[in-house]
């Protein structure tokens, strides 16, 4: 970054708004016991510590307050700020605990559903999306899969209309992005694809595979793999040899103490059926 | 334009230094000239095992930073005058390395020789990932243990993210896998992965396969590279070594283990 005032070439202004979406983890609360929280969230972070390091996050207190569980949003921020999480929104706030996140600068959303704002969103209508750190509101909350209290949502994949389809929307809106490895990814690398990854050759143990979509390797897995890390249950993954030391699809994990596959040197999948995960033989 | 290798592994004690000083020793009977570097500042052992140590005036941390000029720092082998040997410092850490420094010692040592042989600290930190950041080559020394397996895989994810040719998008480094302190009645018994299940895990091109052999300390004791003990089985597999990265062909030998006349008799 050059220090001398520049301006780039063929604009007329200093700078200029624009709409986008981001994608953002929320952390939906279900306890008010903070120790409990901070603990859930370490092992957490543990299993995928670079995924989750300085990552922002939604702040999603509607349960407890639904249930009259009492909390203060400074201490949950002071905690989520001290494990390296960077809190950037809070959801469904009353009107105290609102004012307690403006005070520290995190924008607030009242935790309405939007029937016709955001919900409304598929990548068509670009004109309506609305900032990150307003949340989003495409009530894909109930879709929590009870991991830990944390889920990652995706966002803008919401369906125009209920939310029960939005299972479904997540697969077909999300564009046809898929990232190819051809050579070994080895012990200490880290691989992030944001559709599907799609891997030629062996992952070692100790390298780390992470996808939105679903997750190809066509060798011997040996490594983590996770895919449908942006909360796609939907999301497989799928190996010639399956000797990882952690699958997981959409924060449901096993680790290879709990792998119990007979079936070594066979082409192997892993999917989640009704919240629970499956490893089963490629028939 | 000299052929950077980098002897390397992660892990420590499993040969490298050994390995540097015998391939090089063995370019340089070929007739190239090359230069040996060690890059284990601190931990100053290469110039022991080449037999130099009384020898040493200038280091490779005095000419990085200015203080002497390569010529001065050179030590010219006592066996082989197409071999150069350029020692660590033992009295600074790894700190005092700097990429442009190495990459300065690197390029003028290129107009002169054929081939540079950078011996590698063990890690992944600054020493290690400077050793290995210019190379062409890579011979990856591993045991057949799990642990020096596991960290011989690390070290080739650096090589293939974090090396000048990964990051300037060059062809990448060729990696060669020397499997050393191999020993096949150990293999046999279960005690020492056998070259599949290391082939298994790394799948690299095999270079050769050094067996554990007692003529390799002693030779280091001695300060000789082992390779110039041409009776010695390790001295034979290095010499092999040299033929294959050489391009050329030649069977594997060592993998299997000698049965003597007595053992074969009686099936043991």
């Amino acid at each position: 970054m050059s220090k001398n005032p520049q301006k780039m070439p063929n604009t007329s202004s200093v700078l200029e708004f624009k709409s986008s979406t981001f994608f953002s983890p929320i952390l939906i609360l279900h306890s008010n016991d903070l120790a409990a929280i901070e603990q859930s969230l370490q092992e957490k972070i543990s299993l995928a510590p670079d995924f989750f390091k300085h990552s922002p996050l939604i702040i999603d207190v509607r349960t407890l307050n639904e249930f009259n569980q009492d909390f203060k949003v400074p201490e949950i921020v002071d905690m989520l700020r001290k494990i390296g999480l960077f809190p950037i929104g809070l959801r469904g706030g009353n009107d105290q605990q609102n004012k307690q996140a403006k005070k520290l600068s995190i924008p607030v959303d009242t935790g309405q559903e939007h029937e016709n704002g955001a919900a409304a969103r598929d990548k068509n209508s670009s004109q309506e999306e609305k900032p990150v750190v307003q949340g989003n509101d495409d009530s894909s909350a109930e879709h929590n899969s009870n991991n830990a209290g944390c889920q990652q949502e995706s966002k803008a994949t919401a369906a125009p209309d209920s939310a029960e389809k939005i299972e479904q929307s997540v697969v077909t809106t999300v564009p046809a992005r898929s990232t190819l490895i051809s050579q070994p990814v080895r012990s200490g690398q880290r691989i992030y694809a944001q559709g599907d990854l799609v891997v030629m050759s062996q992952v070692s143990a100790g390298a780390e595979i992470m996808a939105e979509g679903d997750i190809h390797v066509y060798n011997t897995l040996r490594g983590r793999a996770l895919a449908g890390v942006q909360g796609n249950i939907n999301a497989r993954i799928f190996c010639l040899d399956l000797q990882a030391e952690l699958v997981s699809i959409a924060g449901d994990y096993k680790t290879s103490e709990h792998i119990t596959t007979p079936m070594q040197k066979k082409p192997m999948q892993v999917f989640l059926q009704d919240h629970a995960l499956i490893i089963k033989e490629i028939a | 334009m000299a052929r950077i290798i980098v002897v390397t592994s992660g892990k420590g004690g499993v040969g490298k230094t050994t390995t540097s000083a015998a391939i090089a020793m063995g370019l340089a009977k070929k007739g190239h000239k090359t230069a040996v570097i060690d890059f284990d500042v601190g931990l100053r052992n290469l110039d022991l095992i080449m037999g130099c140590e009384r020898r040493v005036v200038y280091d490779f941390i005095n000419v990085i930073n200015g203080e002497a000029s390569l010529n001065q720092a050179l030590i010219r082998d006592k066996n082989c005058d197409q071999l150069y040997i350029l020692p660590a410092s033992q009295t600074r850490d790894k700190d005092a390395l700097t990429r442009e420094g190495v990459g300065k010692v690197l390029d003028e040592l290129s107009a002169d020789f054929k081939y540079i042989v950078c011996d590698s600290p063990a890690g992944i930190e600054k020493g290690a990932n400077l050793a290995l950041y210019f190379a062409d080559d890579a011979f990856v020394v591993t045991n057949p243990e799990v642990s020096s397996v596991r960290d011989s895989d690390r070290i080739l994810g650096i090589l293939a993210s974090k090396s000048r040719r990964a990051e300037q998008n060059e062809e990448p480094i060729r990696e060669y896998l020397l499997l050393t302190r191999y020993d096949p009645n150990r293999v046999k018994s279960g005690e020492m992965l056998g070259l599949e299940d290391v082939q298994d895990i790394l799948s690299l091109h095999l270079l050769g396969i050094i067996p554990e052999s007692k003529s390799v300390l002693s030779a280091s004791n001695a300060g000789i590279p082992v390779i110039l003990d041409e009776k010695s089985e390790a001295g034979q597999a290095y010499e092999d070594v040299i033929a294959r990265y050489l391009g050329e062909e030649r069977p594997h030998r060592f993998i299997e283990s000698k049965q003597g006349f007595f053992r074969k008799l009686f099936g043991g």
